[in-house]
C-alpha cells in the first residue's frame, strides 16, 4: 500500500488523530521527564497533602510531600516502557506459536492450541500476580509477566491468518513453483497477515500498560520505579481527604490508554478498508 | 364450446397485455459517488405480463438484479437509490408507496429467490419456521393451518418427506434441497410475481436441471408472471419466452426470446451468443504419439474430516482407482460435479496433496515414490493455473515478481527472470507495463492470464488448469480459453483441464473423463464421450446441459481459434 | 442429543486435563522461584520457624528426585489438600472455602449483568447506526475500556458513598447490624452494588462493542435479504433473524474472557474490602502467603472452566449446529 493512501485513511478516522495527539504529548512529557522535573520524583519535595495548583506543586502533594507531576511524569517512562517491550515479547512468542500451528497443521497444530486454550483458561491476572509475587517484582519480571499472560490472543490471531492464508492459491503457486518453506513463510504469507497483527499489537500496548498499571495498584510494582498504578494504590487509603492523589494519575492513565486505543482503531481503518468500511 | 366462450378468451388476453403485471418506466438508479460509473440502472423500461418468463440477461456489473433489489426494498441504502422513473404493479408505483404497503408486497404479491442457497436461509432456525414467516406475515391463518400448508408447500417443490423436512436445520440440506426450499418459501402466499436472481448459478449441472424443471412447471401451474436473471444463455434458451439483455445499466437487446436467441441484433447480444461455450469439432481426434508423458496409475486419496475426543472422524474418499494417460500435445479433460474428487488428481500431480495409494509415472519416473528432493525437478515441468483470479495472485507483489519468482526459486538470474517474465506477460496478450504494476489493478481475465504466464515462466511440459475459467464471465471466459488453446499448440503442451462444465470441455479437450462419487465412470475421446456416451451418469450431465436443443445461429458459431482476441 | 451429551463430556476431560496442567504448573513455580522451596511455601525466608519449614520438607518429600515430588504434590492436590498456610495456621482449602461464596456472588453477578446490559446496548446502538445514542454508546465503550477497574471502583465510591453517601463504600454486610432474611439479603444487596457495577462495567463496554459490530456484519448476510424480501417488519428482522445470530461471537468471547473477569475480581474485592477470594489474594501478597496464592490460583482457575463451561451451554442452546459439527 502507499504510504500517502494509509496516512490519508487513518487521517479519515478524527478520534485516531486525537489519539496521536495525545499520544505525542504522553511521549514528549516522558522522554523529557528528567528535564522538566530533575528531582527524584521519591523524595519530598513539598509539604504533604497539599493540594492541586499549590506553589511547589501543579497536582498537589502525596502523604509524603512528594510531588504528583512529577510522579506522574517519571511514571509515563515506565509505563510505555513496560507496554513496549511486554507487547513485543508477547508477540515474539505468540506469533512464533500461532505461525507454525497454522502453517504446519496437523499435530503440531494440536498441540500448540491445546497449550495456548492452557493460557487463556488461567484466570490472566491472577496469573501474572503469582508470578510476580513470586519471583519478585522488578522492571523484568513484570514485563515477563505480562507478555507470559497475553501472547494468547496473538498466537489465536496468527494461527487463524496463517491457516487461511496456507490454502490460499497464491500460496499453492508457491508451492508448485518451487519456492522453499522460509519463502513462503516470509515473502508470501507473513506480509498478507501482518496487518491485523499491527492492529492488535497496538491494542496490546494499552492492555499491557492496565496490567502495569494493576499490578503496582496491589503493591507489585518495581520498588524503584515510580508509576501510575503504585500513587493510586498508595492514595486510596487517604483518598476522603485528598482526591487529587488518586484522581490524577487515574486520568493519566486514561488518557494514554485511551490515546493508543484510538490509534489503533485509526491503524485498523487504513490497514483494513475493507474491514472499516463494513463496520458502518 | 358456447359462442360467448370463444370470444371470451381473446379479450381476456387483450386485456392481460394492455395492463401489464410489472411496468418498468424509464427506471435509475444511481451509484454512490466514486463508483466506476455514475448509474447502475440507466433509463430502463419493459413490461412483465402475467403467465410468462421474462429472461433479464447481463454479465456481472450489468445492473441486472438492481431492478429486483429495488422493487424489494433491498437496495443498499443510502448508498445506492433509485434516482428516477418508476416501478408499476398492476398499475401501482411501488416506489412512491407507503412503506406498510410495499412491505404487503414483498413476499405477498412479489417474492424471490436466490443465487446463494447456502447462506440465503437462517442458520438458526429451522425451514418450516422460515416458510411459515412469511404466512404468519401476509395471512391470517392460525397456526396449526400455517404448519399444514408449509408442510404441503414442501411437498409441492419435490421434496421428500416433508413434515420431517420442516423441522430440519437448513445445515443439514444440501444445496439442491435448501434452493427448493427458498422456492417453497417464494411460493408461499401465491404471489402475481416471482422473481429469481440466477438461482441456479450456485448449483450442479444436474440440479441446475431439476430446479429449472420444477421452476418452469410450478409457473405454468400458477401463471405467475416470472423476472428470471441470468448470465448463461443455455438457460435462457431452455425456459425464456421473452428476453431483455443488460449491458452497463442499460438495455441493449429486448424481444421474444426465439428472436433474441436466434436472430440477435445488437453486437453485444452478438458477441455474448458467439461466446456460449458449445460443442464444436475444433480438431480431429488426437493421434497419441509415443510413449505418454504422465501415466496415473489407481490413483487413490482418502480424507478423514472432523473427528476428536469422543468422535472418529468421516473418512472421504476424493479419488479412488484413477487411471489416465496423458500424451504430449494432448488435452485430457477431467470433468465432474462438485464433490466428485475432480482436484484431486490434478493437485496430486502437481505435489499439492499426497495420495494414499497407486502410482503417477511422468516419462516413466513414479512421482509419488520421490521424498522432496527428488520431487523438485519434476516441479519446473509440471504447472498449475488455478481457479480463483483474485486469490491465485500475492497482491503484495509486482506481477512482474510474481511470474519470476519461480525460476529464481531454481537459481535463474533475478534480472533475467525479470525480462523473460514481460515476455511472457506480452505474450499471455498483457502490455510490457504490466510487469511493474500489482495485480489489484487487473481485471479478472488478466489475472488468469498472469496466472497462466506464471505457469509457462516454468517451461513445462504439462499444465494442470484447475477450472481456469469458471470464476469468470462468459465473454472473458471465450478469450482466456482461445489463449490457452493458443498456447498449448504453439508449445507443444499437454493439459489436464478440470471442469465442472462439459460446455467448456467440449470446446478445448481431446480426451474426456467423467468424474462421479471419486471414480472414473467413462474415459474416451470427446467426440465419443458427446456422441456415443456408454455410462448413464455421462448420459445425464449430458441431458443436464442447459440449452442443449437450441442451436447457436451459423454465422456466430465457430469463431474459436480465430486468433488471440485482445486482453480484458 | 446425544450430540450435546458427548460435547459436554469431552468439554468434561478437557476440563481434567487443564486442571491437571495447572498443578503441575503450580509445583514447578514454586521450584523455579529462588531460593529454597520449602522456604518459599512457607512464606517470607525467616518468617516461619525451623520446625514448620523441616515438617513441610518431610510432608512433600523435598529431598526425593523431583519426579515424585511432583507425584506427591499432585496427589495431595487431588485430594483436595491445598497445603496448611503458616501466616493464618490454617489448611489453605478451608480459608479458601469461606471466602469462595462471596467473590461467587460478585463475578457471577457482574457477569450475568455484562452479557445482559453489553447485549443490550450493542443491539440499541446497532440498530440506531449513526445517530446520538450510538455515538453516546460507542463513547462510553472506549471510555470504559480504557479505565483501569480499580480507579473506577475508587472513583464511583468517591461519588456515591464519600460524597453523596447513598451506597456503603466498602464490606459485604453492615457489620453489627445483625440483618436477618430478607433484610440481610437486602443489605448485601446494597454492598453489592458499586463492586458490581465496577467489574461488569469494561465487560459491558466490550460486549456491546461486539454485539454492535456483529450485527452490523450480521445484517448484511444473504439470509436478511430473504427475511426482507419476505416482508417482514423491521422489528422481527431484528430480534428473529439478526440478534440471534449476532449474539454467537458475543458468546465466544464472553467464554473467553471469563478467565479476565475472575482475575479482575482481585482487584475490585480490594478496592471495596469485598471479602471474597481476591480479597484473599491481595492480603497473601502482602504477606507473602504463597501457599494462599497458589491455592487461588487453582479456584480461580477452576472457576473460569465453569464459567466456560456455562458459556458453552449457553451457545449450545442458540446454535442448533453444534450438536452434530465440532
Amino acid at each position: 500500500m502507499m504510504k500517502s493512501e494509509f496516512w490519508r485513511a487513518f487521517a479519515r478516522n478524527k478520534g485516531a488523530v486525537l489519539g496521536l495527539v495525545i499520544l505525542a504529548a504522553i511521549v514528549f512529557l516522558a522522554a523529557f521527564a528528567s528535564f522538566l522535573f530533575p528531582n527524584d520524583p521519591w523524595d519530598m519535595a513539598t509539604a504533604p497533602f497539599q493540594p492541586p495548583l499549590s506553589e511547589d506543586a501543579l497536582l498537589g502533594s502525596d502523604m509524603l510531600g512528594r510531588d504528583i507531576a512529577a510522579g506522574i511524569a517519571h511514571g509515563a517512562r515506565v509505563s510505555l516502557l513496560i507496554g513496549l517491550t511486554s507487547t513485543a515479547a508477547a508477540l515474539a512468542i505468540g506469533v512464533t506459536l500461532g505461525a507454525l500451528a497454522g502453517f504446519h497443521g496437523g499435530r503440531v497444530d494440536d498441540a500448540i492450541m491445546r497449550f495456548t486454550e492452557l493460557f487463556q483458561t488461567i484466570p490472566n491476572f491472577v496469573l501474572a500476580v503469582v508470578l510476580v509475587a513470586i519471583f519478585t517484582p522488578s522492571l523484568t519480571t513484570i514485563v515477563l509477566a505480562i507478555a507470559i499472560v497475553s501472547w494468547p490472543p496473538l498466537a489465536r490471531l496468527a494461527r487463524a491468518e496463517f491457516l487461511s492464508l496456507r490454502t490460499r492459491e497464491f500460496v499453492q503457486a508457491a508451492i508448485t513453483t518451487g519456492q522453499s518453506n522460509t519463502t513462503i513463510i516470509l515473502r508470501q504469507i507473513l506480509p498478507n497477515s501482518l496487518s491485523p497483527i499491527i492492529v492488535s499489537a497496538s491494542l496490546m500496548v494499552a492492555t499491557a500498560i492496565l496490567l502495569e498499571s494493576s499490578l503496582s495498584f496491589l503493591g507489585l510494582g518495581d520498588p524503584n520505579a515510580m508509576s501510575w498504578g503504585y500513587m493510586i494504590g498508595a492514595a486510596r487509603t487517604v483518598i476522603r481527604q485528598a482526591w487529587w492523589m488518586s484522581v490524577f494519575p487515574g486520568l493519566a492513565i486514561v488518557l494514554t490508554v485511551l490515546a493508543l486505543n484510538l490509534v489503533g482503531e485509526g491503524l485498523n481503518d487504513a490497514l483494513n478498508p475493507k474491514l472499516a468500511r463494513s463496520r458502518g | 364450446m358456447s359462442l360467448s366462450e370463444l370470444t371470451r378468451i381473446p379479450t381476456e388476453t387483450a386485456a392481460m397485455t394492455t395492463t401489464p403485471l410489472l411496468d418498468v418506466r424509464g427506471l435509475s438508479i444511481a451509484l454512490p459517488p466514486g463508483a466506476d460509473r455514475p448509474l447502475a440502472v440507466d433509463n430502463l423500461t419493459f413490461t412483465l405480463n402475467p403467465d410468462e418468463i421474462l429472461c433479464v440477461v447481463g454479465e456481472s456489473g450489468s445492473g441486472k438484479s438492481m431492478t429486483a433489489h429495488a422493487m424489494m426494498g433491498l437496495l443498499p441504502a443510502p448508498h445506492v437509490r433509485v434516482a428516477g422513473g418508476s416501478l408499476l404493479f398492476k398499475g401501482k408505483d411501488v416506489l412512491t408507496m407507503p412503506e406498510a404497503e410495499q412491505r404487503s408486497l414483498r413476499g405477498g404479491r412479489i417474492a424471490m429467490v436466490f443465487q446463494e442457497p447456502m447462506t440465503a436461509l437462517n442458520p438458526l432456525m429451522r425451514v418450516g419456521r422460515q416458510i411459515g414467516e412469511s404466512l404468519r406475515e401476509h395471512t391470517d391463518l392460525p397456526a396449526p393451518a400455517r404448519r399444514a400448508r408449509v408442510v404441503e408447500l414442501l411437498a409441492q417443490v419435490g421434496l421428500p418427506n416433508p413434515a420431517e423436512l420442516a423441522e430440519a436445520y437448513p445445515f443439514r440440506l444440501s444445496g439442491g434441497q435448501r434452493q427448493r426450499v427458498m422456492i417453497a418459501m417464494a411460493l408461499a402466499c401465491q404471489p402475481d410475481i416471482l422473481i429469481a436472481d440466477e438461482p441456479t448459478t450456485a448449483l450442479d449441472v444436474t440440479t441446475q436441471k431439476q430446479i429449472l424443471d420444477l421452476i418452469r412447471s410450478i409457473q405454468a401451474e400458477r401463471h405467475m408472471g416470472m423476472m428470471f436473471i441470468t448470465h448463461d444463455f443455455g438457460v435462457v434458451a431452455e425456459i425464456a419466452h421473452r428476453v431483455a439483455v443488460m449491458r452497463h445499466g442499460k438495455l441493449v437487446e429486448y424481444g421474444p426470446a426465439s428472436d433474441v436467441l436466434n436472430r440477435p441484433q445488437h453486437p453485444y447480444t452478438r458477441q455474448l451468443i458467439a461466446s456460449v461455450p458449445h460443442y464444436i469439432e475444433h480438431r480431429d481426434d488426437h493421434t497419441k504419439a509415443g510413449a505418454p508423458l504422465l501415466v496415473a496409475d489407481k490413483v487413490r486419496k482418502v480424507f478423514h474430516v472432523g473427528g476428536g475426543l469422543f468422535k472418529a472422524s468421516k473418512e472421504v474418499v476424493a479419488g479412488d482407482d484413477l487411471s489416465l494417460t496423458i500424451h504430449p500435445g494432448e488435452t485430457v479433460g477431467l470433468v465432474g460435479e462438485s464433490g466428485s474428487g475432480k482436484s484431486t488428481l490434478g493437485r496430486s500431480i502437481v505435489g499439492l496433496i499426497k495420495p494414499d495409494s497407486g502410482r503417477i509415472l511422468f516419462q516413466g519416473t513414479d512421482l509419488l515414490a520421490l521424498d522432496r528432493k527428488g520431487f523438485r525437478p519434476y516441479r519446473r515441468a509440471v504447472q498449475m493455473v488455478f481457479q480463483d483470479p483474485y486469490a491465485s495472485l500475492n497482491p503484495r507483489h509486482r506481477v512482474g515478481d510474481i511470474v519470476a519468482q519461480g525460476p529464481v526459486a531454481f537459481g535463474e538470474d533475478r534480472g533475467k527472470a525479470l525480462a523473460r517474465a514481460r515476455e511472457l506477460l506480452a505474450m499471455v496478450g498483457l502490455d510490457g507495463s504490466a510487469a511493474d504494476r500489482y495485480p489489484h489493478e487487473f481485471s479478472g481475465g488478466q489475472r488468469q492470464r498472469i496466472g497462466i504466464a506464471r505457469a509457462l515462466a516454468m517451461e513445462p511440459k504439462l499444465l494442470v488448469a484447475d477450472e481456469p475459467v469458471s470464476a469468470l464471465d462468459v465473454s472473458v471466459q471465450g478469450q482466456v480459453l482461445e489463449l490457452l488453446d493458443d498456447i498449448r499448440k504453439r508449445l507443444n503442451l499437454a493439459m489436464l483441464f478440470i471442469t465442472h462444465d462439459l460446455r467448456v470441455a467440449a470446446q478445448v479437450c481431446d480426451t474426456i473423463a467423467v468424474m462421479r462419487r471419486g471414480r472414473i465412470v467413462e474415459l474416451g475421446t470427446a467426440r465419443e464421450v458427446f456422441t456415443n456416451p456408454r455410462d448413464a451418469y455421462t448420459r445425464s450431465l449430458l441431458d443436464a446441459i442447459p440449452g442443449k436443443s437450441w442451436h447457436i445461429p451459423e454465422d456466430l458459431q465457430a469463431k474459436m481459434g480465430s486468433g488471440v482476441a485482445g486482453a480484458h | 442429543m446425544l450430540g450435546f451429551a458427548q460435547i459436554f463430556a469431552s468439554r468434561l476431560v478437557k476440563a481434567a486435563v487443564i486442571l491437571i496442567a495447572i498443578v503441575v504448573m503450580n509445583f514447578f513455580l514454586v521450584h523455579a522461584a529462588p531460593g529454597d522451596p520449602a522456604m518459599v511455601m512457607a512464606g517470607e525466608a525467616g518468617a516461619a520457624d525451623e520446625k514448620f519449614v523441616a515438617q513441610l520438607r518431610e510432608q512433600f518429600g523435598l529431598d526425593r528426585p523431583i519426579l515424585e515430588q511432583l507425584g506427591t504434590y499432585v496427589g495431595k492436590v487431588v485430594q483436595g489438600d491445598l497445603g496448611f498456610s503458616y501466616r493464618q495456621q490454617r489448611p489453605v482449602w478451608d480459608i479458601l472455602a469461606e471466602r469462595l461464596p462471596a467473590t461467587l456472588v460478585l463475578t457471577l453477578t457482574a457477569f450475568l449483568l455484562a452479557l445482559a446490559l453489553g447485549v443490550a446496548l450493542g443491539t440499541l446502538a446497532a440498530v440506531t447506526v449513526g445517530t446520538w445514542a450510538d455515538s453516546a454508546i460507542t463513547v462510553v465503550a472506549l471510555l470504559a475500556y480504557a479505565t483501569p477497574i480499580y480507579w473506577i471502583g475508587l472513583m464511583l465510591s468517591l461519588l456515591f458513598s464519600i460524597q453523596l453517601g447513598w451506597l456503603p463504600a466498602f464490606g459485604y454486610e453492615t457489620v453489627g447490624a445483625g440483618y436477618t432474611g430478607l433484610a440481610h439479603v437486602a443489605d448485601v444487596g446494597k454492598h453489592l452494588i458499586l463492586p458490581v457495577i465496577t467489574l461488569a462495567l469494561f465487560y459491558m463496554a466490550s460486549y456491546a462493542r461486539l454485539t454492535r459490530a456483529s450485527m452490523l456484519e450480521v445484517r448484511g448476510l444473504d439470509f436478511i435479504k430473504t427475511a426482507k424480501a419476505k416482508g417482514l417488519s423491521q422489528g422481527r428482522i431484528v430480534t428473529r433473524h439478526v440478534l440471534r445470530n449476532a449474539i454467537l461471537p458475543v458468546i465466544t468471547v464472553a467464554g473467553i474472557q471469563a478467565g479476565q473477569l475472575v482475575g479482575g475480581s482481585i482487584l475490585i474485592e480490594t478496592v471495596f474490602a469485598w471479602p471474597g477470594i481476591g480479597r484473599l489474594a491481595f492480603e497473601a501478597v502482602l504477606q507473602r502467603d504463597y501457599q494462599v496464592l497458589l491455592g487461588i490460583f487453582l479456584v480461580t482457575s477452576i472457576m473460569v472452566i465453569l464459567f466456560n463451561i456455562l458459556t458453552d451451554i449457553l451457545y449450545g442452546l442458540v446454535d442448533p449446529r453444534i450438536q452434530v459439527s465440532q
